[in-house]
This record gives structure tokens, sequence and C-alpha cells, in this order.
């Protein structure tokens, strides 16, 4: 007998395994389906596949009369609009502030502790401070991810700026670099991995903030519809969308790491 | 011409006095060795000279100018580590000090300006075996490798004076005899001035044309951090007439070669340099 952890499956196996857990869930779930819906075939709780296929189908293909659009693609499309928009302007605030807040000491000194802060305010307690000021549009929406993102990825943006070893810097000073020269030819570069893992952590979050604010108020949007057909207990509706956000987000997730893989080759191979 | 003084430089952390009494005046194209046993402030001196720390008390002069107040062009440095940038080529490694001096807003060349650089820095590459390695990323490369890239990018930058903080200290013992001797070659090659921290003995007496061992003398078992350490002993292991008196004759040599026609050479194909060894 080997100690377990030094058995490893095969890579068939592995695909196999990787399946399991999603099959076992699927699986079970239609058992007390079928059980429920056996007893009263008009259960709200659990209806069964051919009910998500249908309502997926009027959602996607029907128009709306109220609002003339087809729901699941309006949907979808106002929430991603909100994400990435959300999802980029924190990017790009923690790319900013996260250099040169990592890199200036005096800004250093100064806005670290501010920064640390700052992080710890929940932006959801200021909700309703940011649906005064901005009003109950877009605006707010966007600006609560931001709130809540931005200031994860500025810290870990200084983190790996700190993390840069001291000789590199010395190094490039002692090639004639400028500091503006450093940032965008050392710092930049190196940080643009980890600003890429920093946004795929945020993935959750940042669905976290859409949903939440939508659940308030919003026209349209994934998490506005599943608290709107909650009041219908419409479980055919919300389960297909919880799965539909789900996949969009490991899509996206994905999605970030193959652009990491190819644009940033070198930090691949460290890993290796 | 390169002269480097130290003029009564002290420096101290807080409480803690690192190095005391430091005066050294290094002549033009020296090698100079710093030896002595870790942590007696080996580092700190080189630092010093890098401008990455300022004496706490006395002067550095290069040139009988005082130093500049941070790290600049005119002294390379190697570390033990960390001394190439991850995300370049071994080529866009070497060619990154002469962009950043043409091109201060984008750090890049491009066209014939660059296929000049690009030319050097294939040059350089060559000269310390890692033109076939152009394309690699520094953590494709040994350890041995990786210190080659180190002295080509400083070197490409021409600089005064080449700092090395015990370059060869994490290199198996062959590769540190092959960097011994780029190294030696390279010093003789570019005429400027070197000083290497290392705690190796041997390795400091075979490249050294000057030694200096950096210690503590005074001991107070108390207060250790009371007493600072200081230049123990200076050897000169090279002579300096000698060396100068070799390189005229050499350069006499070559210049007695290139008037004899080739045809006088021998057949064997020995090259007229390797006669001047001799
Ligand atoms: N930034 C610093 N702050 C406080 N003490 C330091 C600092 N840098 C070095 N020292 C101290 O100075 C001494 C000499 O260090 P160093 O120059 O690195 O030694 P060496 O290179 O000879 O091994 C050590 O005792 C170290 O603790
Ligand atoms: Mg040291």
């Amino acid at each position: 007998m080997r100690r377990i952890i030094n058995y490893a499956p095969s890579s068939g196996a592995k695909v196999i395994l990787a399946a399991l857990p999603f099959v076992l869930l699927v699986g079970v779930y239609f058992l007390g389906s079928s059980a429920r819906l056996a007893i009263d075939p008009a259960d709200k709780l659990m209806p069964g596949f051919a009910s998500f296929y249908a309502s997926m189908v009027r959602l996607g293909t029907t128009l709306d009369i109220a609002t003339k659009q087809y729901l699941l693609w309006w949907d979808t499309w106002l929430s991603l609009q909100r994400l990435f928009l959300g999802l980029g302007i924190s990017a790009l605030i923690g790319l900013v502030l996260g250099i040169l807040v990592g890199f200036v000491p005096y800004l250093r000194a100064t806005f670290e502790p501010f920064f640390a802060a700052f992080s710890l305010i929940p932006p959801l307690a200021v909700l309703p401070i940011l649906f005064i000021l901005f009003g109950l549009g877009e605006l707010s929406k966007i600006v609560l991810i931001v709130f809540g993102i931005a200031p994860f990825i500025t810290r870990d943006v200084m983190l790996r700026v700190a993390s840069l070893p001291t000789e590199q810097i010395v190094k490039a000073q002692t090639l004639g670099a400028s500091t503006w020269q450093m940032i965008t030819g050392v710092i930049l570069p190196q940080v643009m991995p980890r600003l890429l893992d920093s946004v795929r952590l945020s993935l959750g979050a940042a669905w976290l903030f859409v949903i939440a604010a939508e659940a308030i108020t919003a026209e349209g949007g994934l998490g506005y519809r599943i608290f709107l057909v909650r009041r219908y207990l419409a479980m055919d509706v919300i389960l297909p969308y919880v799965a539909w956000i789900t996949l969009l987000a490991f899509l996206m997730d994905y999605a970030l790491r193959k652009v990491a893989a190819v644009a940033y080759p070198w930090d691949r191979i460290k890993a290796a | 011409m390169t002269q480097i003084i130290f003029d009564d430089v002290w420096k101290e952390y807080g409480e803690h006095i690192v190095l005391e009494r430091i005066n050294l005046t290094l002549d033009d194209h020296e090698f100079l060795a710093v030896i002595g046993p870790s942590g007696a402030g080996k580092t700190t001196f080189l630092r010093m000279l890098l401008s990455q720390e300022a004496p706490t008390r006395g002067r550095i002069l290069i040139d009988g100018e005082p130093i500049a107040p941070e790290p600049t062009a005119d002294r390379g440095v190697v570390f033990q580590r960390y001394s190439v940038f991850p995300h370049r080529t071994v080529l866009g490694n070497v060619m990154m000090g002469p962009q950043w001096a043409a091109s201060p807003l984008l750090g890049r060349l491009f066209g014939a300006r660059r296929r000049a650089v690009e030319e050097r820095a294939m040059a350089l590459l060559t000269r310390v075996g890692l033109a076939e390695h152009a394309e690699k990323y520094p953590a494709q490369l040994s350890g041995g490798m990786q210190q080659r890239l180190a002295l080509a990018q400083a070197l490409i930058m021409k600089p005064k004076v080449l700092l090395l903080d015990e370059p060869f200290g994490a290199l198996d013992p062959g590769t540190r005899k092959q960097m011994h001797e780029l190294v030696s070659e390279l010093w003789e090659e570019n005429a400027m001035t070197i000083v290497m921290v290392t705690h190796d003995l041997p390795e400091a007496f075979l490249l050294g044309t000057r030694v200096i061992a950096v210690e503590r003398p005074r001991k107070d078992p108390q207060a250790p951090e009371r007493f600072g350490a200081t230049i123990v002993s200076d050897y000169e292991t090279k002579c300096r007439i000698v060396r100068d008196s070799r390189r005229f004759e050499a350069d006499r040599a070559k210049a007695r070669l290139t008037l004899v026609p080739d045809a006088f050479l021998p057949a064997d194909g020995t090259s007229a340099a390797a006669l001047v060894k001799d």
C-alpha cells in the first residue's frame, strides 16, 4: 500500500472524474424532480428539464410585449455591459493607482494606509449613498462594482510591484532608465499577468454586485429577471438563469486565462 | 581614466555601525576584489559605490567629483541573482539600455536604428557565448548563462565601473571557472574598473589586481553593533608596472605582426594572435 497522495489518475480517468460531480448533481436533481412531479405534475419547486427548456426557448425567441426585446438576450446584454464596464474601469484604476502608489515612495507613504482603510468599507452598505448621489440608473450600478472591486485590484497590483526584486530596479537605473521608462518597461509588463489573475479572482464579486444592484432597481438584466420571477416561484426560469450566469462567468475566466497565456508567455515558463 | 576615492566613509543603520573608517584610492583599470566574512558589510560597500545607499559619514569621489546620488549608467552592476528582466528575451535584455537612452518616451527603437542596436547586442552576445539563445527567455537559461547575459546587458552601456556582488556564488565549480576566464578577458578588452565582492579567497586572488579584506578589527561581546568593519588588509596582487609593461609588449608585438605579410605565417593555420602569446 502506497500513501494515498501517491496515487494519481491517468489523463483519461481525470476527464471522467472531473465530469462525475456534474453528472451526479444533474442526476440527483432529475430523480428528485421526477419523484415530486409524479405526486404533483404542477410542482413549482423542482420543475423537470423539459420545462427549463420550454422557458428558455420562450424567453430567447419570443418578443416581449412590454420591452419589445427578446428577454434572455436583452438581460444578458444589459448585465454583461454593466459587468464589463465595471470590471474594465476597476482594472484600469487598479493598474494606474497600484503602480504609482506601489512604485513612488512618497505616494506610497501618503496613500497606502488610506487604501487599506478604504478597501474595508463594505460596498453594499454604501449602495444607498450611491443611489442618492448617482440616481437609480446605470451609473450607480457601475460605481458600485468599481467601489467593490477597484480597491482589491489596486492592493494586489501594489503587492506585485513591491515584490519585484530591488535588484531589478537598481539594474534598470544603471542602464539609464528614467522613472517613466521603468514603469513602462519593467513594472507594467511584469504586473500585467497578475492584473489578469486579479480580474479573474474578482469575477465572482463583480457578478455579486451586478446582481445585487439589479435586484434593487433596473429595467432589465439577469439579476433583475431572477428577482422579478421569484414572486411567482418560477424555478423554471431561475435555475436556468443561474446556470447561464455560471457558464458566462466560466467562459470569461477561461478567456482571461488564455489571453494571459498568449500575451505573456514568459510568465508561464517561470511557473513550469 | 576612472579614479575612485573613499574618504573616511562610515555606514550606520541606526545604532548599528556596519562599516567604519573606509579609506581607499583605486586607480584606473584596476580589478578590486573585496573579501570578508558574511555579514561584514561587503554588499553595503558595493551599494554605496552604486549609490543605492549613501554613506552616513565621509565622501566617495569618482574622478574627483562626488558620486551621483542615485544609480547612473556610468556604473554597471551584476548581482548574484535577479539581474536580468524575466519578461524580455535574451536579445531584448541586452537591447534595453541603448533603447532607453535613444527613446525616452517609448523605450523602443524601430527600423535602421533598431537594427544597429541589434547588431551591437548580437556581437556582445556572441562574445559571451549566448548568440544561439538570443530568442529565449532568461528563465530558460542556466544560472551561468543568466550571469553571462547580465554581464552583456551591463557592458553594452560601456560603464566606467563594473560592480559585481558575488556574481558566481550560485554557480557550480566548472561554470565558475569559465566565468572567471570570461570576466578577466572582458576586463582587459573594455579597459574599465571592476569591483567584485566575493567570499571565495582563491577567486579573489585569481582575478583581482588588488584584494582588500573587510572585517571587524575590534569586537565588543556585549554590544557587537558598536564597532563596524573596516579594511584590515590590502594586497596588490598583480603589480601595476608588470601589467603595464606586459600590455605594452603585447601592443608592440601586434604592431610588428601587422607588418609581416601573411605568407610568412606558419602553414598550419596558427593565427598571428596565437604567436604573440608565446
Ligand atoms: N538596510 C539595512 N538595514 C539595517 N541593517 C542592514 C541593512 N543592510 C545591511 N544591514 C546589516 O549590515 C550588515 C552587513 O550586511 P552586508 O553588507 O549585506 O554583508 P555581506 O554582504 O558582507 O554579507 C549585516 O549585519 C546586516 O544586517
Ligand atoms: Mg552580501
